[in-house]
């Protein structure tokens, strides 16, 4: 202590300080210059592994889109990304924090893929209608229960989704070594490929998850911002207190919205199962769940964002599948790019709200 | 400088200027104490003194200027930089460890740990026996009064050899008869050598305890006088920068009719003490019962229980002849019951920060319209009749209302719960911090729901204000009711005296 006296301390090299509110304008356009910045250290990252960025790049872009089967490749992926991303929103507006969209999906999926192998028989719509509602109530549970002990208990929502999701898993794998084994399937443990009645129907050489997707944004979106429940979700997040002050059932919100960010989740589930997978695997959420988390917080919780946000990054991860047969690169290699990108990014946030004051040369 | 001072000053600011974002904080403040002075800090809120005092202390640090210390350039990057430089703060809420002793927060952080406890006893006894102050080192700050708290706080500076204290509101919490207390320590401190800076907004303390005012408008060192030759109006207009008029008017209504009459009502808090002890009163309609202790005495749980949001063990509160206790806090509001609280952060939690004057407007009245969706339009046209009725300041009514100043916010809150039409109306700080002319629109608004016929219940710290605004004044210590007085015919002390539990000769009858 007295060091630091006699030493007479130095004003600090560099100090951070809050800057005034930026206008959206400017905030946009520190966000692009982040996304370029990410794309020239990426550059650099492919650069120092011996390839050309350019073309890197260009077959990323290329592999997502150069063909018509390539972009229902890249649709298809963010297809469960999106709808995700939007069930998690709910929650996350709440400050809900659902880790557990993982567990969700895969709820979703395994209720309805109980009437994809033993209801199979139904009139066609009737079935997807049913494995529709099925999924929605296989992932509205899932969210339920962490809510329910939440509002009841007070316990750590943040834990209790995270261990539902492997929970969730390994009901795939005991459903799977188990009752739903495929009896053809010569003691090799799967689940039988669902028959074509339960498929989802394709539209323009896609399953029909994308007019989901496309009617569950717009619906997100008029929700939020336009109904009694979205205001009410939104006062909960800010403060439980003022929430009981205005005479809201802070418990009942709780729960209402937790289920319907898990139905949502689940639905995803459903769709992957039904539309992609054609039958149940461990691998149908496929850290989709995890994914959704970040693509909700990057788009700041707005669905015409996350719709954007969401088609960028299965961009990212369809060309990425290209590197792997054209350039030999493993697809870790794409999952390093897509860090270096969400580090720019999510790093930038701290750019919006402070600035750095250095030292003044020649000063105190 | 062209006549060189040979006095040494404690603390010289020069050209002081912080921002923080596009707000100006402090702008080029000039402030001197001296060894052996008390200085006020005056200012309205929002007037830059916390953000002063907080460079001192070393929590911030100026974007430009210069701080003297003892006559010599002084760094202070860190509140350790400005310990070794002898200065202490007093921050307004304490910086204690509840479960330490006394003793321990007071060599807490220091080198002194490693003495032997019995000489660091004997140590701290010497100190606060110099000062003239009764302290047992080793009780638990749990157990101790606030004042006791502060007294803590007090010696833990000393002890690190401070000899530049800073006071933050150090009255906000204490009865006037603690007050007396604290001022004589620092008058017996300032006899040592000490220098003192005290910031408050509390006019009648300005005058008894300084030597020298220096006054702050909008982050300005405005003036500094000597407190001999200057008066509470001028400093109020120094302060304000215009002439105000202090009076509150208090007008006599007709025809008041009994509305909520609270029956043995005893509340318990979460850690199982009780809250509201065993209390009784009645309110009228158009009659404004201010409500006066200590912080912590029952205020909060006395509000939130007749708004339905606290479980109460006994008693009933009946409300026109009916008990409102065990119905939710929708139906109570649809009662005409309204209550505002305005905690210490301010926004506390009626209203939502992240939102704008709309959304806040449909708080409460979001569901009265039937259907899925949310009807913006009335809160629209009512978040705009505010702005204009109140003048409230904002770039725009969606503009988010942490945004605002916290007198705007208050504005906001209160003038939504008016325009509910409430038949009683609980408000509980509404002026907390606010600016003296934005605390009269307030009062006024108050008197023009009395007068209207509303029955109003006003908690308050400012006794002065207390006792000019309301009809009655019911005073809470330890959540018992230690006495309801006329305010036209009671006294502050006799109010001081209610505070600290004691009793009274004569009091109202209550029925």
């Amino acid at each position: 202590m007295t060091n630091q006296a006699v030493q007479k301390s130095k004003e600090p090299f560099a100090r951070i300080v809050k800057k005034s509110e930026m206008s959206g304008k400017n905030v946009a356009i520190l966000r692009i210059m982040a996304f370029l910045l990410a794309i020239v250290a990426g550059g650099v990252f492919i650069l120092c592994i011996g390839e050309n960025p350019f073309a890197v790049y260009g077959a990323i872009i290329s592999g997502a889109f150069r063909s018509v089967m390539a972009f229902q490749g890249t649709v298809k992926i963010m297809i469960p990304l999106l709808i995700t991303s939007l069930g998690v929103t709910l929650a996350f507006k709440m400050k809900f924090w659902n880790i557990g969209a993982e567990g969700q999906i895969i709820m979703g999926a395994i209720f309805a893929s109980y009437f994809a192998l033993f209801h199979d028989t139904l009139n066609h719509t009737l079935l997807i209608f049913a494995m529709f509602i099925a999924g929605i109530i296989g992932g509205g549970l899932w969210g339920l229960i962490p809510a329910f002990f939440k509002s009841k208990f007070d316990t750590n929502e943040t834990l209790f989704t995270l261990m539902l999701n492997y929970i969730a898993l390994h009901i795939v794998s005991y459903l799977r070594d188990g009752p739903w084994m495929d009896p053809g399937s010569q003691g090799y443990s799967k689940i039988a490929t669902f028959s074509k009645n339960a498929m989802l129907d394709r539209v323009m050489g896609v399953h029909i998850g994308w007019i989901i997707a496309i009617i569950l944004t717009v619906f997100v979106f008029i929700y939020i911002k336009y109904t009694k429940q979205g205001y009410e979700i939104s006062v909960v997040g800010e403060s439980h207190e003022t929430a009981r002050y205005a005479g809201m059932n802070v418990k009942l919100i709780t729960l209402r919205t937790m289920f319907l960010s898990g139905a949502i989740c689940g639905i995803a589930g459903m769709v992957q199962a039904t539309g992609s997978d054609k039958t149940l695997t461990t691998a149908v959420a496929g850290g989709v769940g995890f994914t959704a988390i970040i693509v909700a917080w990057l788009a700041q919780l707005n669905p015409v964002m996350i719709f954007i946000i969401s088609f960028l990054f299965s961009v990212l991860e369809k060309g990425s599948s290209v590197l792997q047969s054209s350039y030999g690169l493993s697809t870790d290699c794409a999952d390093v790019l897509q860090g270096i990108i969400l580090f720019f990014v999510l790093g930038c946030e701290l750019f919006v709200r402070y600035k750095f004051v250095f030292r003044k040369k020649g000063g105190a | 400088m062209d006549n060189e001072n040979t006095v040494k000053y404690a603390i010289e600011c020069k050209g002081i200027t912080k921002t923080f974002g596009s707000v100006v904080a402090n702008d080029n403040i000039e402030l001197t104490v001296k060894y052996g002075e008390i200085l006020a800090l005056l200012g309205e809120n929002g007037s830059g003194k916390t953000t002063l005092m907080n460079m001192l202390s070393g929590i911030y640090h100026q974007d430009k200027g210069t701080i003297y210390i003892g006559g010599e350039e002084a760094n202070i990057n860190s509140p350790v930089d400005a310990m070794s430089l002898g200065i202490g703060m007093i921050h307004q809420h304490f910086k204690l460890v509840e479960v330490f002793s006394a003793g321990d927060n007071i060599i807490l952080g220091t080198e002194k740990k490693k003495m032997k406890p019995k000489a660091l006893k004997e140590e701290i006894r010497n100190i606060s026996k110099n000062l003239g102050l009764e302290i047992d080192p080793d009780k638990k700050i749990y157990n101790m009064s606030v004042s006791e708290k502060q007294t803590v706080e007090i010696l833990k500076v000393i002890y690190r050899g401070a000899k530049i204290l800073i006071l933050d509101e150090p009255t906000a919490v204490l009865t006037p008869q603690e007050t007396e207390k604290l001022f004589a320590l620092l008058r017996k401190m300032k006899e040592q050598g000490c220098a003192i800076i005290i910031i408050t907004h509390k006019l009648n303390e300005v005058m008894a305890i300084s030597d020298r005012v220096t006054i702050l408008r909008k982050g300005k060192s405005i003036d500094t006088v000597n407190t001999s030759e200057t008066n509470e109006k001028h400093l109020t207009e120094l302060m304000v920068g215009r002439p105000v008029s202090l009076e509150i008017e208090r007008n006599e209504v007709e025809n008041k009719e009994k509305i909520l009459k609270i029956v043995d009502l005893t509340v318990m808090k979460g850690d199982g003490t009780k809250a509201l002890d065993d209390i009784s009163f009645n309110i009228k309609t158009g009659e404004i019962l201010g409500v006066a202790g200590v912080a912590g005495s029952g205020q909060k749980e006395l509000c939130e229980t007749i708004a339905g949001l606290m479980p109460a063990k006994q008693g009933a509160i009946l409300y026109k002849k009916e008990n409102i206790i065990g119905k939710s806090p929708s139906e109570i509001i649809k009662l005409g019951i309204s209550m505002s609280f305005v905690p210490e952060d301010r926004l506390g939690m009626g209203l939502v920060a992240s939102m704008g004057m709309v959304d806040n407007m449909l708080l409460k009245s979001y569901k009265d319209k039937k259907g899925f969706f949310v009807d913006r339009k009335p809160a629209r046209e009512l978040a705009k009749k505010l702005k204009d009725k109140l003048k409230v300041v904002t770039p725009s009514i969606d503009t988010p209302v942490r945004l605002m100043s916290g007198g705007n916010v208050q504005k906001v809150l209160l003038g939504r719960e008016i325009e509910s039409n409430p038949n009683l109306l609980i408000t509980a700080y509404p002026v907390r911090g606010l600016d003296i002319n934005s605390s009269y629109t307030i009062y006024d608004l108050l008197n023009e729901q009395k007068e209207k016929g509303v029955a109003v219940i006003f908690i308050g710290e400012d006794l002065d204000v207390l006792l000019e605004l309301s009809d009655r004044i019911m005073v809470l210590c330890h959540g018992k009711i230690t006495g309801i007085v006329d305010a036209r015919k009671t006294t502050k002390e006799e109010i001081g005296i209610l505070m600290t539990g004691g009793t009274i000769g004569e009091e109202e009858e209550n029925d």
